[in-house]
Order: structure tokens, then C-alpha cells, then sequence
């Protein structure tokens, strides 16, 4: 932006990524990491909230209830005009309303529960391997497998026809792309309520063995409204697919430019090198990139300086996961490191849901990719693959493979 | 090693689960951390220091 808009110096945010280090952060967002864990950003609007550079001070705030979610307070740093119109359900709400609405979607992301549908994920898995080998090649990754597998995943879980795809992916991409404006977005969501809240009356009547029936079963007992269920239902199919689908295209083409890791990955037979690769990627890429926000309550005195109330925070997992102070040698992709308190899926209360079901499909597809295409490789350069520079989430729009 | 958990502060993120399996569980119903033993073998300390550690919500505290 120009010096006009930005008389104090205070640099702006988020920041471009530097030309041919995609997997990296914004240097100049590393370069506010050196002098201390907390500078003054601008944003979009104008405002100047604090950016928490660090990893002990990031998971410090994320888990401090005197830090808020609620996108309709006062000093919360928007990431756009957009202020929720009900599409977003409990990420933006806090205790105890979010707890209410939370508990009543967590039970199938029980650690347990989620390993119960590794077969279910492995067999999905396969059969889009088996339709990739017998297509044609190249083929672009994304679209024939990187979304198919979460898709396919979620929709099982929510009860959500998998045929009606294109309408939510096409839908989900309006909202998590930087620029849409905000009669897109609030179209988009309104979209997606509508489909929902219809798919939550079709449950009423004919209930099944999924994630939206029960919801549908708490709405008849007078626990949840309709509406309530509806946005929640957006939320999980929203979140479930293109988050993962980010993470398998883009931590494939991370993979395919280290070589040596892939083969480390590849032919290790051990779950424990497999989780511990998930954990490692999820850390490296940082397919959310876009700085967690929040709001301080109440006064917050940290690292030396006091937070006001009602100052803004973002909370930028991509370089919390580069501070070296948590992880040595942070820019190297090792997949044999222990980088299991990585912030990739936040902190605090708000931690990611659907994290559990996340790891189990990253373990399945990472552990089953590239062993049964050992020769899979980029059809294109570096530099023609399309990235998601002005997505919300981060990763590619396009993989082109082939093998 | 003796461990207490919250189950109010708990958003049932299963780490706990993940990092020691034969301490944590979670109830059924809502996925809420259930601690099946309180002081386990100093064999597991370093599985349960990691649980703490990655718990999202601060809802396990250990004193050694």
C-alpha cells in the first residue's frame, strides 16, 4: 500500500509471500517475529491491532478467556467487511454459548470414533487411486482426488448427498477466497443455509445414522433451532473438505520438492513415521494463513506490554510454527521431527473440531499415495502451478501429476 | 505423578486420547476427557506431560 495510507510505518496485513518460496510466510511477517512477540499491524480498514509473532505468546492468548471470538465486537480485527450473517455458527461465538452448540457436534470426532472410519477413509482412498491409474495422465490432482477424499468423507459423516458436490465446493470457494465481496459471501452463505436447513428437514422426517440427523433429533427435543442447526451443518461441510483437500494437494507438492523426505515417507512402514510426517506438514504449511483474529475483554499484560481491552489480536499460526524457539531450524521440512505442538489447527477453546478426522485422512492418504504411485510427479514448473495466494486457506488451485 | 482433569473446561479434542490411551478416554455421549487413572506409572509420565501439553483447552493438570 502506499506511504500515504501508512504514515507511522506500521506495516501491513497480511503480507505478500516472497516470489519462489510458496511453503513459506510473508517475509515481512517473519521480520516482525525478530524484535519481540507482539507488533502493530494495519489492516484493510485502517485499524492497527497486534500481531502475536510468537509461539508461547500465541498459544498464551488462544487459551485466555479473556480473549474473545465474537466477530461482532467492537475492536475485533475483521479479515473483511463481512461480519458473519449467521454462516459461521460457534468459530465466532464465545463460552458458554459456544460450548453449548460445540458439544453437541463433538461426539463423532472422538479419537475413537474416528479410527472406527479409517477403513471406510482407506477404501475411498483406494478407489480414487484405482481411477486415477486407470485415467489419463496428467491429471490434475485437486480435482480428481486432493477434494474427492474429504468431500467424500464428510458428506458420509454429516449425511450430506455426495452428488450435490459441485454446488457446496462452488460455494465453499466463494467464501475462502480473500476477494469475494460481500454480497458474494453473503450470497454464498445463503446458499448454503438454504441447502441445509433443507437437508436438516429431510433428516426430521427420515432420520439416519449420521451427524445432521442428530442434529435434526435436537432440534424436534427443542435443544437447537432450526436455523442453529442449519449453520452449524455449513460450518462442518465448509470446514470438513476444503481444509484437507488444501492440505493433501499441497503437502503433495511440498513432498514431490523434497525428495528426499518423500522417500523417507514412502518407505517407512511405521505409523508412528507417518503421523509424525501429518504433524510436520501441518506445521510446515500452514494451509491457514490468514491470522487467527480475536479481541482482548479485559486488560492483558504480556511480554511486557499491556494489551487494552478491547485491542485487536491476530494470531498468525504460519510463522508461530517458524519460530525457532519452538522449533529449531524451523524452515526445514524433517518429517522425523516432533512437531506435535504445532498451532496449524489454533489453540484454545476454538481448536479446530474436526482436527482428529483431519489427521486420520492425512495419515491415510499420505501413507497410501505414494506407495502405490512411487514414480508421481509433477507435470508442470514450480512456477506454473496456480497458488492460493488470495485464499482464506492457502494451497494450490491446480496439481497437474503424472507418473 | 498425580493428574486432575476439567471436565468443564474440555472441548474434546482427543489429543489426550492420542498422546496416552491407557489414562485418557472420552465419554460417548459429547467426547468430554474421562481419566481412567489418576496416577499411572512413571513408564507413562512423559506420554502424559505431552497430553498436558497439548491439550487445547488446559483442562489436564499434572503434579509430579
Amino acid at each position: 500500500m502506499t506511504e500515504t495510507l501508512n504514515p507511522a510505518g506500521i506495516p501491513e496485513f497480511p503480507g505478500a509471500r516472497a516470489a519462489g518460496c510458496p511453503f513459506d510466510p510473508p517475509p515481512a511477517l517473519r521480520a516482525l517475529q525478530g524484535p519481540g512477540p507482539l507488533a502493530k499491524v494495519r489492516l484493510w480498514d485502517g485499524s492497527t491491532p497486534w500481531l502475536v509473532t510468537r509461539h508461547a505468546e500465541q498459544r498464551a492468548l488462544l487459551a485466555d478467556p479473556r480473549v474473545s471470538a465474537d466477530i461482532s465486537r467492537p475492536g475485533y480485527p475483521g479479515q473483511t467487511p463481512y461480519r458473519g450473517g449467521g454462516g459461521l455458527s460457534f468459530i465466532m461465538m464465545d463460552d458458554p454459548e459456544h460450548a453449548r452448540l460445540r458439544r453437541m457436534v463433538t461426539a463423532p470426532f472422538a479419537v475413537k470414533r474416528v479410527e472406527a472410519m479409517r477403513p471406510a477413509v482407506q477404501k475411498i482412498t483406494d478407489d480414487l487411486i484405482d481411477d486415477l491409474l486407470a485415467g489419463p495422465r496428467p491429471v490434475d490432482l485437486v480435482e480428481a482426488f486432493a477434494l474427492p477424499v474429504p468431500s467424500l468423507v464428510i458428506c458420509e459423516l454429516l449425511g450430506v448427498p455426495y452428488a450435490d458436490h459441485g454446488f457446496f465446493q462452488d460455494n465453499s470457494k466463494i467464501l475462502i477466497r480473500r476477494s469475494s465481496t460481500l454480497e458474494e459471501r453473503t450470497a454464498s452463505v445463503g446458499r448454503l443455509n438454504e441447502y441445509l436447513d433443507a437437508l436438516v428437514a429431510r433428516k426430521l422426517a427420515e432420520p439416519g445414522d449420521d451427524l445432521l440427523s442428530r442434529l435434526a433429533y435436537r432440534v424436534k427435543a427443542g435443544e437447537l433451532s432450526r436455523r442453529e442447526a442449519a449453520q452449524m451443518g455449513v460450518l462442518l461441510l465448509v470446514a470438513g473438505h476444503e481444509t484437507t483437500a488444501n492440505m493433501i494437494a499441497l503437502g503433495t507438492l511440498a513432498l514431490l520438492q523434497h525428495p528426499h523426505q518423500l522417500a523417507l515417507l514412502r518407505d517407512g512402514d511405521d505409523p508412528k513415521l507417518v503421523a509424525g510426517a501429518v504433524e510436520e506438514l501441518l506445521r510446515y504449511l500452514n494451509i491457514t494463513h490468514s491470522g487467527r483474529r480475536r479481541v482482548a475483554l479485559e486488560d492483558i499484560e504480556i511480554a511486557g506490554q499491556v494489551i487494552r481491552a478491547g485491542d485487536g489480536l491476530i494470531m498468525p499460526n504460519d510463522i508461530a510454527n517458524r519460530d525457532a524457539t519452538a522449533f529449531p531450524d524451523p524452515d526445514e521440512l524433517d518429517i522425523r521431527r516432533d512437531a506435535r505442538l504445532h498451532v496449524a489447527f489454533g489453540f484454545g477453546v476454538h481448536q479446530c473440531l474436526g482436527q482428529p478426522l483431519a489427521r486420520m485422512e492425512l495419515q491415510v492418504v499420505y501413507s497410501t499415495l505414494y506407495r502405490r504411485i512411487p514414480t508421481l510427479r509433477l507435470a508442470a514448473e514450480l512456477d506454473q502451478i496456480p497458488f492460493k495466494h488470495d485464499g482464506q486457506v492457502y494451497g494450490v488451485y491446480e496439481l497437474p501429476v503424472t507418473w | 505423578m498425580k493428574i486432575t482433569i476439567d471436565q468443564d473446561r474440555c472441548v474434546a479434542s482427543g489429543q489426550c486420547v492420542t498422546a496416552a490411551m491407557d489414562v485418557f478416554d472420552q465419554r460417548d455421549e459429547d467426547g468430554v476427557v474421562v481419566l481412567l487413572d489418576p496416577s499411572p506409572p512413571a513408564g507413562l509420565a512423559a506420554d502424559v506431560r505431552q497430553a498436558a501439553a497439548v491439550c487445547p483447552a488446559l483442562a489436564i493438570h499434572v503434579e509430579e
